[in-house]
């Protein structure tokens, strides 16, 4: 995890929608196998900061670019997966059978299939469910087939757009810590966005804050506390404030 | 999942149901004025069980079912296929929408009936005009649900499927087709119902056999009894073909058929 060589390059990124300034001259490098945590107040743009990462090649900025390893990103050769708020597990598939997709999609060999997907199953703890198709499940599962069908391909890149905005507390933090298990175990490099603040220092490396519109990088907050993180702990609560602090539009 | 058990209160009501529909239509042909112009139940079953051995018109009964039954299948068959071919286009491509869709609405409100003339002037009084009609009745139903379904799809899942490396044309079977199946399905149900009445109306003009014909030739005959047992036998091959539909589709749709 301490590798720094840079996994994404976004320079001066800029959005415009006719004359309106959405995105506003952004930079920043996310390193390989980093957890960065986006955060910003209500309606500073971060679904299209979000949109001009996800849509990657679809989504024409209006200047700046995007490099993963050094080159222009390329959806066909970069490896990079998302996941949304809604959830997107194929409903005629069942639990294993979503899990596998993507590494059908990538002809893997069909071993190698059945192994990674007992391996995610096993980490999201949905084993006894695999053979459910997703209207049997819970919100909390379907976000997990999800999670787990994302980062059976190891994506270069997993980008993840408040993946757990419609949970409740409970199901978050224990979501949270198989996130942070996964992610741990597989060294992905994950980008999250998310309202959160508490979330945000729970789970990330390095914190970016965004402005209010036209967006730009308010700070970046370096997040060195401990794993596992306590929530009460001092420290944790002396950095969330500090982040408060600077999305405050109050 | 849980198996679903065999309901037997369920076959029990049906049983009743049936059973009163009978006693009914008996009491009514036997205590009232109805038994001077219509058969009853007895008389009715009577002639269909001498009809599996005495040829109407030249055939027996299985005969006249499996030509109309041949002639839905083909007719429903062909214009399933084109109606979901064309829906999708339609729900999937804005060009095809454009094209397509005026006249297919255009094309729409005119029931399969309303054809015959012009499908008879065309292709005669054979086969071939009766396997069209019975398409005719079947290919808005499929279209529009097709249409419909394709159009429904959810936009995430596309870009879930292509983010995992899915190519352009394997989100078309992978994606898109499976998402509408279950209302192309609803849409093949009504679309067997219209076929069979289309290939009644078919067989009532200029044809030799089939349960139109018989229907049609009791109609002339005065013969009410075929004509109730030509309605009987397109009922319950009618119920059958929904059921054997409904089998398939929960074979194929299992993950939209969950048991509560």
């Amino acid at each position: 995890m301490e590798n720094n060589d840079v996994l994404v390059k976004v320079s001066h990124m800029t959005k415009k929608f006719g004359d309106l300034l959405v995105l506003d001259d952004i930079s920043f490098d996310v390193k390989r196998g980093e957890f960065l945590c986006v955060v910003g107040p209500t309606g500073c743009g971060k679904t299209t900061f979000l949109n001009c990462l996800t849509k990657l090649g679809v989504y024409q900025l209006t200047s700046g670019e995007i490099l993963i390893n050094g080159e222009p990103v390329d959806l066909r050769k970069h490896n990079v997966a998302y996941i949304f708020q809604e959830y997107s597990a194929f409903p005629w598939q069942t639990v294993e059978e979503n899990v596998a997709y993507g590494l059908k999609m990538k002809k893997r060999p069909a071993a190698e299939i059945r192994q990674r997907v007992d391996e995610m199953l096993e980490l999201v703890g949905l084993t006894e469910y695999r053979k459910y198709y997703p209207s049997q499940l819970s919100a909390s599962m379907l976000q997990r087939v999800s999670i787990a069908r994302a980062f059976a391909v190891q994506p270069d890149l997993l980008l993840m757009d408040e993946p757990y905005g419609q949970l409740d507390n409970s199901l978050r933090y224990k979501l949270e810590d198989e996130l942070i298990k996964l992610w741990q175990k597989t060294g992905t490099t994950v980008i999250f966005i998310t309202h959160n603040i508490e979330e945000a220092v729970y789970l990330s490396q390095r914190i970016l804050v965004l402005s209010n519109k036209p967006t730009g990088i308010k700070k970046e907050i370096e997040n060195t506390l401990p794993r596992p993180r306590n929530v009460t702990d001092l420290a944790f609560n002396k950095l969330r404030d500090e982040v408060t602090d600077l999305i405050k539009w109050w | 999942m849980k198996k679903k058990k065999f309901d037997l209160e369920r076959t029990l009501y049906a049983v009743l149901a049936i059973g009163c529909f009978f006693l009914l239509w008996w009491f009514l042909t036997t205590f009232t004025a109805v038994k001077e112009t219509t058969p009853g139940p007895v008389a009715v079953l009577k002639l269909l069980g001498e009809s599996f051995f005495k040829p109407i018109g030249g055939k027996v009964i299985t005969g006249h079912l499996l030509t109309s039954l041949r002639r839905v299948l083909v007719g429903f068959s062909v214009a399933t296929l084109i109606g979901i071919i064309l829906g999708i286009a339609m729900g999937t491509s804005r060009w095809a929408e454009a094209i397509i869709k005026p006249i297919f609405e255009l094309l729409r409100p005119i029931p399969p009936i309303a054809w015959i003339s012009l499908v008879i002037l065309f292709f005669g009084i054979g086969e071939t005009s009766k396997y069209i009609l019975c398409g005719i009745g079947a290919f808005t139903n499929v279209t529009l649900n097709a249409y419909t379904g394709a159009q429904n799809v959810d936009p995430e899942l596309i870009g879930c499927a292509r983010m995992l490396g899915t190519s352009e044309r394997d989100i078309f079977f992978r994606v898109i087709l499976p998402s509408c199946t279950p209302q192309i399905f609803a849409g093949m149900q009504v679309a067997l119902s219209t076929s069979w009445m289309a290939v009644l109306a078919a067989e009532m003009v200029g044809a030799q056999e089939g349960c139109g014909w018989m229907i049609q030739r009791g109609s002339d005959t005065l013969n009410i009894t075929l004509v109730m047992v030509g309605m009987i036998v397109i009922g319950i091959v009618g119920m059958l073909l929904a059921a054997l539909m409904r089998t398939i589709e929960r074979r194929l749709c299992s993950w939209n058929i969950m048991e509560e």
